[in-house]
C-alpha cells in the first residue's frame, strides 16, 4: 500500500527523530520506547519471533537487501557456541548518512531493537561497530547504553525476566571496507579489516568462528515496530515484496539535502521534489545514483521509478543503503567518476590482485585522461579492467568500484571521447 | 617496559573493557584510540605499550595501526582539519574549499603549518553528506562549511582557543 499522500504514513525509524531530548532516556520512555519490551521477553518465543520478522518482508537496509526473518533463521541451534549480534553502523558507502542520525537522535530505538533481536537470536553479548569518525555519535550511544544498564534494560535478567544481554559500543578506525561484514568481523576481533571467502557465512560462522548475526542500524531499529505491531503490519507498508518504510539519505545538487523516510514504492521524483526541495538547478537530473556510489546510474529516463528492490535492479541499478545523490547538468562528470576511483583505490583492502592493481590502475586512467594526456585507447583499457574486476573478488567492493565507471563509458561515452581528444599537450 | 604509561584510571578502564570480548585482542583497535587520546600519536614505544597491556604480539598492534587511516604514527598539528572532498562534498564545492584552506594556511593537503598550528587532510566521505561540504575539525563535524568559516576556523585556531 502505498497512500495517496506518503508523508501520511507513520514513520518508523523516524517517528521521534525531531522530538527534543529523544537521546535521554526519560523521553524515549515517554514516547513510548521499551514499553513493548517486557511483553516480548515474557510471553514471546524466538520461534514467533523470527516468524513475525519472515511475515514482515524486512530486508535489510545496509545494501544487499537480504531477507532479515530468513538470516535470523539461518543460526544453528544447539551448537554448544554463543551467538553474536553485530550492528553494522560503519556507515562509509558515499552518500549514506542515515544511521548517523538515527544513533545521534533516537539511540534507545536502535537499543530496543537490539535487544529484542538478541533475545530472539539467544544472544548474551552483542556489538555496535561504529565508524571511528563518528565520536559524538558512539558517546551518544555509551551514554544512551549506560542509562538503559542503569535501568535494568541492559545486562542480567532484563527487567526481571530470564533473559541477560550485553551491549558494546566498537569503535572502527576509519576503513570504508569494514562495512562489509566478514570484514566487519575480522576488525572487532582486533584486526585488519580485511574479507572473508564466503561460505561459511556469518550466521554459521562468524566471530570468532561463532554464529553471528550482522544487521544494519536502521533494519535493527525497524524491530520493535514489527514485534509491537505484527508482521502483517509491516507487509503492508510499501509494496507486495518491498515491504516498509526506508530512510532515504538524499545529497547532491538538490536544494534540501537530507534524510527522509518514505514508504517503498515512492517513486525517486517524488523523493527529490516533494521532499528533497528539488534541484539545484533544471528541472531533471542528469544523473542519479541511487542506492550509494557504488550503484549503476540511472539517466533522467527514469526519475519516475518506484524506489524498491526490485524496480531498481529492473532498472538496472541496485537499491543499496538507500543514497540516493543527484547529480545535474553543472557536474563534471569525468571529475566525479575519476573521485569515486580515488575512493576505492584507497580502500582496496589489497588482498584480491584484480581489485588492488585495478582500482589503482583506473584511478591513473581518469587522472590522465581528467588532466588531458588521455590517450584513444585508455576507453577499452578502462572498459577492459572495470569489467575484468568486477565479480572475481572476495567481496563487493571490486563490483562497487567498476559501476561509476561503467557506467561513465556506458552512457557518457562522448564526454570521455571528447576529453580525450581536447588533448592539452 | 616500555617508558609511556597509561594513567591508573586508563588502565582500569581498559580492563573493564577487555572483559566485554570473548579474547582481549578485540581491544587492540579501541585502546589504540585511548592511547592516541592520550598521547597525541602513536609511538613505536606507544604501540609496544599498547600490544603489553593487552597480552598480544607487537606485530599485531603494528598491523591494525598500518591498515587504519584514522591511527597516527606521527604527531599532526595542534588543530586537525579533515576535509571531505567525496561525491556529495565534491556537488557542494568541496575542492574549491580547499584549495582555498590551503592557500590561507599556506600548505599542500596532508602537510602541517610551520607553526605548528593547523594540518590539513582530504578524507573520504564522512557520512554526513546532507550537509556537504562536511569539514571534520578536532573530532567535530562542521557542516555546510563556507570559506567565511574557515577563516573564522583559522582565526581561533591561531588564538590558542579551542575551535
Ligand atoms: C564494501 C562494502 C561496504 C559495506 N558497508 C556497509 C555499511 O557501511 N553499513 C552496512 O550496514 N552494510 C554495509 N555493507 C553490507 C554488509 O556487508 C551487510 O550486508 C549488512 O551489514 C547486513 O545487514 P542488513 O542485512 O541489515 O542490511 C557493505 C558491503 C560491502 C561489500
Ligand atoms: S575485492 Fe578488494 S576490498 Fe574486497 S576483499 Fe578483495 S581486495 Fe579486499
Ligand atoms: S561526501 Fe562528504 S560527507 Fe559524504
Amino acid at each position: 500500500m502505498i497512500p495517496s499522500d506518503p508523508k501520511k504514513v507513520t514513520a518508523i525509524c523516524f517517528a521521534n527523530i525531531d522530538v527534543p531530548k529523544m537521546h535521554t532516556l526519560e523521553m524515549a520512555r515517554q514516547q513510548g520506547a521499551y514499553q513493548f519490551l517486557p511483553t516480548v521477553l515474557n510471553t514471546f518465543s524466538s520461534e514467533h519471533i523470527v516468524s513475525e520478522m519472515k511475515i514482515s518482508g524486512l530486508r535489510g537496509r545496509g545494501g544487499a537487501g537480504f531477507p532479515t526473518g530468513l538470516k535470523w533463521s539461518f543460526v544453528p541451534k544447539n551448537t554448544g557456541k554463543p551467538t553474536y549480534l553485530l550492528c553494522n553502523a560503519d556507515e562509509g558507502e558515499p552518500g549514506t548518512f542515515k544511521d548517523r542520525d538515527l544513533m545521534r537522535f533516537d539511540p534507545h530505538l536502535l537499543i530496543e531493537g537490539m535487544i529484542m533481536a538478541g533475545f530472539a537470536l539467544g544472544v548474551k553479548d552483542a556489538y555496535i561497530y561504529i565508524r571511528g569518525e563518528f565520536i559524538h555519535e558512539a558517546k551518544r550511544l555509551n551514554d544512551a547504553i549506560s542509562e538503559a544498564y542503569a535501568a535494568n534494560l541492559l545486562g542480567d535478567n532484563i527487567l526481571g525476566s530470564s533473559y541477560s544481554m550485553h551491549l558494546t559500543v566498537h569503535r572502527g578506525a576509519g576503513a570504508y571496507i569494514c562495512g562489509e561484514e566478514t570484514a566487519l568481523i575480522e576488525s572487532l576481533e582486533g584486526r585488519p579489516g580485511r574479507p572473508r571467502f564466503k561460505p561459511p557465512f556469518p550466521a554459521v560462522e562468524g566471530f570468532f568462528r561463532c554464529p553471528t548475526v550482522v544487521n544494519n542500524v536502521e533494519t535493527l531499529a525497524t524491530v520493535p515496530a514489527i514485534l509491537e505491531h505484527g508482521g502483517e503490519w509491516h507487509k503492508a507498508i510499501g509494496t507486495p515484496n518491498n515491504a516498509g518504510m526506508k530512510i532515504f539519505s538524499v545529497s547532491g545538487n538538490v536544494k534540501k539535502a537530507g534524510n527522509y523516510e518514505v514508504p517503498l514504492g515512492t517513486t525517486m521524483r517524488s523523493l527529490i521534489e516533494d521532499y528533497a526541495g528539488g534541484l539545484q538547478n533544471g528541472s531533471v537530473p542528469k544523473v542519479i545514483i541511487p542506492g550509494g556510489s557504488s550503484t549503476p546510474w540511472l539517466l533522467a529516463e527514469h526519475y519516475d521509478v518506484p524506489l524498491t528492490y526490485d524496480d531498481l535492479a529492473s532498472a538496472g541499478s541496485m537499491l543499496g543503503s538507500g543514497a540516493v545523490i543527484i547529480i545535474d547538468e553543472t557536474a563534471d562528470l569525468i571529475a566525479l567518476t575519476r573521485r569515486l576511483a580515488h575512493f576505492y583505490a584507497h580502500e582496496s583492502c589489497g588482498q584480491c590482485t584484480p581489485c588492488r592493481e585495478g582500482t589503482g590502475w583506473l584511478e591513473r586512467i581518469l587522472t590522465r585522461i581528467e588532466s588531458g594526456q588521455g590517450k584513444q585507447e585508455d576507453i577499452r583499457t578502462l572498459e577492459d579492467a572495470a569489467k575484468h574486476m568486477a565479480g572475481r573478488t572476495i567481496c563487493a567492493l571490486a563490483d562497487g568500484a567498476a559501476a561509476p565507471i561503467l557506467s561513465l563509458l556506458e552512457h557518457f561515452p562522448e564526454l570521455v571521447e571528447q576529453a580525450i581528444a581536447e588533448k592539452t599537450s | 617496559m616500555s617508558d609511556v604509561q597509561f594513567s591508573p584510571q586508563r588502565l582500569d578502564e581498559i580492563l573493564t573493557l577487555v572483559k566485554r570480548y570473548p579474547k582481549a585482542q578485540s581491544a587492540i583497535l579501541p585502546v589504540l584510540h585511548m592511547a592516541m587520546e592520550d598521547f597525541g600519536h602513536l609511538s613505536i614505544p606507544t604501540q609496544q605499550l599498547v600490544a603489553d597491556t593487552l597480552g598480544v604480539r607487537l606485530m599485531m598492534v603494528r598491523e591494525v595501526v598500518t591498515f587504519y587511516t584514522m591511527y597516527r604514527e606521527k604527531p599532526c598539528g595542534r588543530n586537525l582539519l579533515e576535509v571531505c572532498t567525496n561525491a556529495g562534498c565534491m556537488l557542494n564545492g568541496a575542492d574549491e574549499l580547499l584549495a582555498k584552506l590551503c592557500e590561507k594556511l599556506k600548505i599542500q593537503p596532508g602537510e602541517t603549518t610551520d607553526d605548528d598550528m593547523f594540518s590539513v587532510i582530504e578524507v573520504e566521505c564522512l557520512g554526513a553528506c546532507g550537509g556537504a561540504p562536511i569539514v571534520q575539525i578536532n573530532g567535530d563535524y562542521h557542516e555546510n562549511v563556507t570559506e567565511h568559516h574557515l577563516d573564522d576556523v583559522i582565526a581561533k585556531g591561531r588564538t590558542h582557543d579551542p575551535i
